[in-house]
């Protein structure tokens, strides 16, 4: 096991801030950090407070629950009306509000839905309860994605017939080519440490060869941020944008080959319809043909109609990092952890969430 | 080796006839017996104390019933124990309501007894009246016990939020999130397996070690549901008072930690059952602080804050980095997270 204590040392991460501040020189930059988990991790350990003013962080679309659309939501909810469904989920998608409500609200009206930690744990379920239909809700970016794949072999294997997919997978690079696109200014971005492990370091060039942007993969310990800060910070300086890994405990530039292989046996790029972004072509994961008798979304003829963001919700523009959530007029009222409106506000790792548990008070 | 049918909890066993007598006789007399339980009257009649009365309540649910460290008899003794321990009363009578689900093992609910009487009697309270109710396989889950609680309190000793101050030092008894930890490892079904055993212990032996040492204790609460922060939110709320603590400061043990990074869980927010926090006259925290080091469940207590100046209720935390964020309530349970 890894001794985190290192990477969360006051004294080091005061020299990587000095260091930061030092080389900005003054310079207003903005990065972003796409990752969920980096923006609880930043949040957290309030190191928005040890940089320079001038460096300004902004939160990306890489929190998996929160750029789930409505109307997965209420398809996964108007499964969840039928009596014989078992929908399994993993437990932050149980709060995520749909148009027809949420999986917490339904299971309270009877509806049978249970948080599973893993694939495996859904397959079982479907093995032990041969009489009723389980479905899983496959949410998540491609650090999820493989063990949905495995499931689905092992499903094969065993031949159930009563084990099937709601997916919703979503894959990464894409939609940083969207962000480039916008009009955001990035000056470069924290890459996402757990989706990289799994896809590498490459995919990401087109960001240095298209757009003129770098990009640090990082890891989520304080220290591992303040490195790649410090990294962006230099490539901005020198103006030499490039990739680069600080994350080389874990992630390789050629990522984890046996779990992509998984993937692509089991799933087909797909458009997929991004909460606040819209649709984004290709960026999303459809299971194949092969395994279609596994895909719930074709199993059972349900209908929704097309997602519709609340009203006056901005999450789109905190998604992309335009606004920060103070700025949305439901921030704070009606739209709070409790009572989350928005999809940033549901996850503990949305941006609103972050922003209202660890912020949204005056320091002094 | 014996083909006996293992005994089970049937509905006659609540109704009021033979059955229910049998189980009385058979399972919670011989562990609960006392003078008062013993006459089997509708009500117990008790001794008043010279002071007030603290009068407390609560009802135990939990999956599974049995978890390292514990299990639902020792966690419906020690909750209502500890909530009149805090406020500075010595708790003397418990009442037990259990609540059965048909098929229950007659074993698992004598194992449950036998626990809450060892409980009781470390704790030093008799549980002097009770009722059984058996409810159709389905409609509870194994053991559902409610426990009222009354205890003494000596009228110099009162502890209330409202007297919480500037200046106070904030001191918790014990290692954070063991509990909540070891009930979630006992599940199994999040993955996540540890030797983590449940913290869940009777306080009243620790309140009244730190009264002995300073009359100034300002305030207690134990860390129950909603762990460290939300207890000390209600205090800060209560009292209209910043409250400061350390990150680095705060007692959290390894297999706790490493269990709540997998599940994305933040450790000052998982429930405890055997730890309290107190606040505490900066002149006396030193004091307070040995006594509670002296008693077992005490042995690490820790200083990990102060009541500051200013004003607005809120709680924050010097992050082991040196930086400062909010420590707010927890919204709802916290759910472990995708990736």
């Amino acid at each position: 096991m890894i001794d985190f204590k290192p990477l969360r040392a006051a004294g080091a991460a005061r020299v990587l801030a000095d260091k930061i501040a030092e080389i900005s020189t003054g310079q207003p930059m903005r990065f972003m950090e796409v990752c969920g988990t980096h923006t609880m991790a930043i949040a957290k350990y309030g190191l928005r407070t040890l940089l320079p003013p001038e460096i300004r962080l902004v939160s990306g679309p890489g929190c998996p629950v929160c750029v789930t659309p409505n109307a997965y939501l209420d398809h996964a909810l108007r499964l969840a009306e039928r009596s014989e469904i078992i929908i399994t989920t993993f437990g932050d998608m149980l709060r995520v509000p749909g148009t027809l409500g949420s999986l917490e609200s339904a299971r309270s009206e009877g509806a049978d839905v249970r948080m599973v930690s893993s694939t495996l744990e859904a397959l079982a379920l479907a093995e032990t309860h041969p009489q009723r239909e389980v479905v899983f809700l496959g949410v998540g970016f491609e650090t999820t994605a493989p063990t949905v794949a495995a499931a689905l072999l092992e499903a094969q294997r065993k031949r159930l017939t009563n084990f099937s997919v709601l997916t919703a997978h979503k894959t990464m690079p894409m939609p940083l080519r969207v962000l480039s696109e916008d009009t955001l200014q990035i000056d470069g971005f924290i890459l996402p440490g757990h989706v990289s492990a799994i896809i590498g370091s490459a995919p990401y060039s087109f960001l240095v060869d298209e757009f003129n942007t770098g990009g640090v993969v990082s890891g989520f310990e304080p220290l591992d941020i303040l490195e790649s800060l410090y990294r962006l910070v230099r490539q901005v300086k020198q103006r030499q944008p490039a990739i680069e890994n600080q994350y080389t405990r874990v992630v390789r530039s050629e990522g984890n080959t046996a779990a992509q292989a998984l993937i692509h046996h089991t799933f087909i790029p797909d458009d997929a319809h991004w909460r606040g972004l819209g649709m984004i072509p290709g960026s999303g994961l459809s299971i194949v043909s092969d395994y279609a008798a596994f895909d719930a979304a074709v199993k059972f003829d349900i209908s929704v109609p097309a997602s519709k963001e609340p009203d006056g919700c901005r999450c789109g523009e905190v998604l992309k990092g335009v606004i920060e959530p103070p700025a949305c007029p439901l921030y704070g009222s009606p739209c709070t952890p409790e009572h989350p409106v928005g999809a940033c506000m549901v996850s503990s790792e949305g941006t609103c969430a972050a922003h209202y548990r660890f912020l949204n008070r005056t320091l002094q | 080796m014996s083909h006996t049918p293992e005994k089970k909890v049937r509905l006659a066993h609540g109704g009021g006839g033979r059955l229910s007598r049998q189980l009385l006789d058979d399972v919670f007399l011989p562990v609960f017996g006392n003078t008062d339980l013993n006459r089997l009257n509708d009500s117990a009649i008790l001794h008043a104390g010279p002071g007030q009365l603290a009068f407390t309540t609560d009802s135990y649910v939990v999956d599974p019933l049995f978890f390292p460290g514990g299990n639902i008899g020792s966690l419906a003794v020690c909750g209502t124990v500890n909530d009149l321990a805090v406020m500075g009363a010595e708790p003397r009578y418990l009442s037990a309501g259990f609540i059965l689900e048909e098929g229950l093992p007659i074993d698992t609910l004598q194992a449950v007894v036998h626990t809450m009487g060892e409980t009781a009697k470390a704790a030093g309270v008799s549980i002097v009246t009770g009722d059984t109710k058996v409810v159709a396989r389905g409609q509870a889950d194994g053991i559902f016990i409610n426990t009222a609680g009354i205890g003494y309190i000596d009228h110099r000793s009162r502890v209330s939020e409202s007297r919480l101050c500037e200046g106070d030092v904030i001191l918790v008894s014990g290692p954070l999130g063991c509990h909540g930890m070891a009930v979630i490892s006992a599940r199994k079904a999040l993955g996540i397996e540890s030797e983590i055993q449940s913290d869940v212990a009777p306080l009243n032996g620790l309140v009244k070690a730190m009264m002995n040492a300073s009359p100034n204790i300002h305030a207690m609460r134990d860390a129950t549901r909603g762990g460290l922060a939300s207890v000390l939110n209600e205090m800060a709320d209560q009292a209209g008072l910043h409250i400061e603590i350390k990150e680095a400061k705060l007692p959290i043990r390894d297999e706790v930690n490493t269990a709540c990074e997998l599940l994305g869980f933040d450790p000052v927010y998982v429930a405890n059952e055997g730890v309290l926090v107190a606040s505490v006259a900066q002149e006396d925290a030193e004091a307070v602080l040995h006594a509670m080091q002296g008693v077992t469940v005490g042995a690490e207590a820790r200083i990990i804050g102060r009541v500051c100046q200013g004003t607005g209720s809120r709680v924050t935390m010097e992050t082991t980095l040196g930086t400062h964020r909010i420590v707010d309530m927890l919204s709802g349970e916290q759910l472990p997270r995708i990736c």
